[in-house]
Formats: structure tokens, sequence, C-alpha cells
């Protein structure tokens, strides 16, 4: 019983997702801000900012869901999830959950939340998502590995001046800089 | 005391803590996208040199964090041995750096930037993020194989500061200038690999440089504060305190939490070796005074239940050692009353006795009373009394369990 009308009224929420994209900020305003959130969690909580850790506890969590007996087996899953432990109650899950929440709102506000794959022109679709699947499982084990990702390691450890944060940010840039020329079709 | 940072889920309960940190990642989250980092290609140009954004967010975060906690460290508001500075563990830090190098690369996002280009509807993103889900997994089953590696080259808090050996300030500066040397030549890079126009970036920045240099040379004009400085802001409240004998605890106190289980004692005995040999108590852990400044990352790094009692042979030198780890946040440290000699007073047994020649007649400050004929250790029954034998011995309970306000584990738990 839908009669297509050529005058059709957007509802409001699709028209949220309409909004025309705004440009992205100017890098250093952009650090600047970021410097700024990562002083305040340090300050307030005395603890930097973390992104993997949330995933980990998240996976954690679905694992916990569907075979509590062998977490209850594993020493790394143990300290997340064992027995009656629940891996969600931790700060770092808030972060997560935070981040997800704030960069929708950002997305949204300027025009930028819209379903699409941004890939290299050289590359299908379908490409770009096995390798975003891939380059999600070999990121997260890395991070797990090193105790920390970009944000967790990286970021919050460079700023706080840990000589092994320094480290590990040299070692994630050596890798991608070192394998950038090898998979140049996927991104030129 | 320093104020920040806040004891927050002892003092404000667990909902307003866990409220902040929702805020922080909302915040977090929000630059993110605002920065350009929802989106793959943007990121990966970062690596063939077209556009250095990456780059250039990461590091002015990064400058601009430093110079705000390490100001507020200098004037006094933030107490850095509070803040949770990632452990060094060199070669799992190493590959997993790389393969994470690896897993950017190919994958386009780091974690954070896969949450954001996930909340924007990014499918590469969400597809990172799944990606994401089964690496973890992958790690958690195969972290025992690995555990050797993953836990081995441990080294503790270490900073930049202790790698160099050179102070605090110059630390930053260096940071600063490396920082913007890279900025320089990235923007190069960007000219001439990327093709950008010369004034694509704002002129201000240049005013954005000169900011962050003159706040580097200030705060490594000012220094950080020493121990000294730390214990002169404290004085006021805990040589009242100290006076009211409110962390002297009595032997048969410091005996009782010998069998405490929830409690992780760490008995440390600050007097000369050659005492110490004579006798000590059981799995109390000899250290000068000259050794605490670099023990004491590690004992922020203790489990929360840890309570710290010091020992010297009568009370000069561990009020002295008292005063120096509370000076540097170290949480839950008591003196033991009287000492070594007063421990011996309380606890000495017929076997004791046998070895004794009885009492020096004019005991020093800091001497050893007792006059023993043998080296003792910890081999003897008043290393490690009985407590059924010593069961009617009363004392004023002292120890006050404080929950600590350094975090123990970082964004990586």
């Amino acid at each position: 019983m839908t009669t297509a009308t050529p005058e059709v009224k957007v509802p409001f929420y699709k028209k949220l997702f309409m909004r025309e994209s705004k440009n992205y900020w100017n890098s250093y305003v952009g650090g600047v801000l970021l410097g700024m959130v990562l002083f305040a969690s340090f300050f307030l909580t005395g603890n930097g900012l973390g992104a993997s850790g949330g995933l980990s506890r998240i996976a954690a969590f679905i694992e916990d869901m569907i075979a509590p007996d062998h977490v209850n087996q594993v020493p790394y899953l143990i300290s997340m999830a064992g027995g009656q432990l629940n891996p969600l109650d931790n700060w770092i899950v808030l972060v997560t959950l935070g981040v997800i929440i704030g960069g929708f709102i950002s997305g949204v506000i300027n025009g930028r939340a819209k379903f699409e794959t941004n890939k290299g022109p050289n590359i299908s679709n379908r490409t770009r998502w096995i390798f975003a699947f891939l380059g999600g499982i070999f990121f997260t084990y890395g991070a797990r590995l090193a105790r920390g990702c970009t944000s967790g390691q990286a970021l919050s450890g460079g700023a706080s001046l840990s000589a092994g944060s320094w480290v590990v940010m040299f070692a994630i840039f050596g890798g991608a800089y070192a394998l950038a020329y090898f998979v140049r079709k996927l991104w030129n | 005391m320093i104020p920040f940072p806040l004891s927050l889920e002892p003092t404000y309960g667990k909902l307003i803590a866990y409220l902040v940190f929702l805020l922080i990642g909302l915040a977090f989250g929000y630059v993110l996208e605002s920065s350009g980092f929802n989106k793959s290609t943007l990121l990966a140009k970062q690596f063939y040199f077209k556009d250095l954004r990456v780059f250039k967010v990461f590091f002015t975060a990064i400058v601009t964090a430093m110079l705000m906690i390490f100001g507020a460290a200098a004037i006094g508001l933030l107490d850095y041995n509070l803040i949770w500075v990632n452990p060094t563990y060199l070669w799992s830090g190493i590959v997993g750096g790389l393969i994470m190098g690896v897993g950017f690369i190919l994958g386009g996002f780091c974690p954070g930037t896969s949450l954001v280009a996930l909340a924007t509807f990014k499918i590469d993103g969400i597809l990172f993020v799944l990606g994401g889900l089964v690496g973890v997994f992958i790690f958690g089953e195969t972290e025992q194989l690995i555990t050797y590696f993953f836990n081995g080259s441990y080294f503790g808090r270490v900073t930049l500061m202790d790698v160099f050996n050179i102070p605090t300030g110059v630390i930053v500066i260096g940071v600063t200038l490396m920082a913007l040397f890279m900025f320089w030549g990235g923007e190069k890079l960007e000219r001439s690999i990327g093709g950008k126009a010369a004034d694509s970036e704002p002129k201000a920045r240049y005013i954005g440089a000169a900011v962050v240099v003159t706040l580097a040379i200030i705060i490594a004009f000012v220094g950080q504060p020493t121990s000294e400085d730390r214990w002169n802001l404290i004085e006021s409240v805990k040589q009242p305190e100290l006076d009211a004998r409110a962390y002297q605890i009595h032997p048969a106190e410091l005996l009782h939490n010998f069998h405490e289980h929830k409690i992780n004692l760490k008995v440390i005995d600050v007097r000369s070796e050659s005492d110490y040999n004579i006798f000590h108590i059981m799995d109390s852990q000899n250290l000068s005074l000259e050794e605490l400044p670099s023990l004491i990352s590690e004992f922020h790094l203790e489990p929360a239940n840890t309570l710290f009692v010091v020992a010297s042979n009568d009370e000069k030198d561990s009020t002295e050692a008292w005063k120096y780890l509370v000076a540097e946040s170290v949480p839950n440290v008591y003196i033991l009353e009287g000492g070594i000699n007063y421990w011996l007073d309380t606890f000495a047994t017929e076997y004791e006795k046998e070895f004794c020649e009885g009492n020096k007649d004019n005991c020093q400050d800091e001497e050893l009373r007792y006059i023993f004929t043998q080296a003792l250790g910890a081999s003897c029954p008043a290393a490690y009394p009985e407590p059924e034998h010593f069961e009617d011995l009363e004392y004023i309970t002292k120890i006050k369990m404080e929950l600590k306000r350094a975090p123990t584990g970082g964004g990586c738990g």
C-alpha cells in the first residue's frame, strides 16, 4: 500500500544522517585537543587512554557466555572473566563505550556518519573488507602481546614518558612503514 | 598532599568513577572522529608520505599532554608517582609493536580509530573491529604457548629520564623539539610527495610552536619536586601524627600481620648488612636508605593490599625511611616500634639467649643492643615467632589500610 509520492517527508532521524559533510579539524588543533583529553584522563584518574583493552574484555565476555568452563581454564582469561568476575566491570570498558558514543556524536553533527567503505582506488570493496578484517586480527594480537595499542601504549605512555611505550611506538610505525611498499596496491 | 590524581572510586564511588571514564572516552572518541581518524584512506596516506595527519595529531597530542602533565607536577598539583606509566617489557613490546604495524597497514586502522569508524558506519571499520575481537580471542587461547616470552624482559616502571639519566625538563624539551622537527619535515614531504599547497597549514602554527617551546623551557627551569619538596608539602599533617605515634606499630601488631592472609606484607630492614646478618625478621628485605629511591616505582606496582613496615635497630633510621616513602606517596607504610631491639626484647627465646652475651653498656643510637656470639640471620625462633606463644601481648592497633590511589593497571588489562 505504499504509494510513491514525489514529496516524501523525510523523518527527523533520517535527516540527521543527511547533513552536509564537513571537513575534519586542522591536524594541530585536533592534536592539542586530543592532548588535553589525555591530560584530563591522567589528571583525574591517574590512567591514560586505551582502546584495545576494552575490545579484549568484550571478547572475554563473549567467550565467557559461550564457554564459561573453558574460560576458567585459560590463565589469560581467568584474570578478566574467571569464576564470578564480570569482564565488563572495568574502567577501560567505559572508556571504550565512550569512544563509540563520542565518535558517533561527532560523526552525526558533522555529517560524516554514513555507510561507506573507504578503500584504495585499485581494489574492490570485498578485498578491502578482507584486509580490514585481517588487519584487525593482527593489530589486536600485537596489542595484547605489547600490552597496549596506539592509544594505551604509544599515546598514553608516550606522554607520560614511559621508555617501553616509546619503543612500542617506534615498532608500530616501523612495522607499518616496512610493509607499506609491498602492499601499496591496497591504498594507491 | 598533592591533590591529583583523584582517588576516584574509593572517594566518590563506582558510579561517579565510571561516569568520569565514560565522559573521558566520549571526549576521546569525539576528538578522534573530528581529527579524521575514522577514514582509513586518510590514515594510510601517512605511510606513503602523502598526508602526515596521523603524525601531526599524534605528536601534537603527546607534546600537549606531556607539557601539561609535567607542568602540573612541577607546581605540585599532580603526583607523577601516582600516574600510570606503562611498565617496560622490552621484547614482547617490540614484537607486538611490529605486528601492530602490520595490522595498521593491512587494515588501515588501529583499535581506537576503528571504534570511531564503526561508530560512523564505515564498513571497513566494522570489519576491523570484528577482526580485532578475533585477534584478542586468538591471543587469549595461545598466550600459554608464549607466556615466557610475553612476561620476559620485564624492566618495571622505566621512564626516558631513567634510560638517559637526565632531568625530566631536558627530556621534555627534547621531545618537544623532536616533534617540531618532525612536523617541519612532515610538511615538506606533504608538499613534495603529497602535492599540497605551500599555504595549506595556517600561519598560527608558528605561534603554537613558540608557545610549546617556551612552556618546555619553563618546565625545565622550574624542575620537578624533589623528595624534600614533597615532604615539605605534607609535613604539617604528617609530623604531628608521627609525634603522636600514629605510625609506630608494636612488634605484636607486626607479628599479627604475618598471618593475615589478606595482607601482602613487606618488611624493609634499613640496617647495615652486618646487623642484618646477625639477626633479622624472617622474609624482611635488607635495603639501605640510599637504595630506596630506585625502588619507589616498584613499590607503587605492588598490589593494593600491600603493607610496608620499616625497621632499624631503634626508630631513627626507620623514621627517615618512613618519611621518604610517605613523601613519595607509597601507601600504607608503618614503622616498627622500638626497632629490632624492641622486637628482640619482646620475642627473644631461650634459643637466642644461648647465643647472646648480654647487652651493650653504652648503646648508641641505631646500634644493635644485644651482643650475639654468632650470626643467626633468620634461622632462629625470634625471626618468626609462634603467635600462640605471645597471645597475651597487649597493644594498640594502629594499622589502617588505605585504598591506593595509583592505578595498578593501564588500559591494557
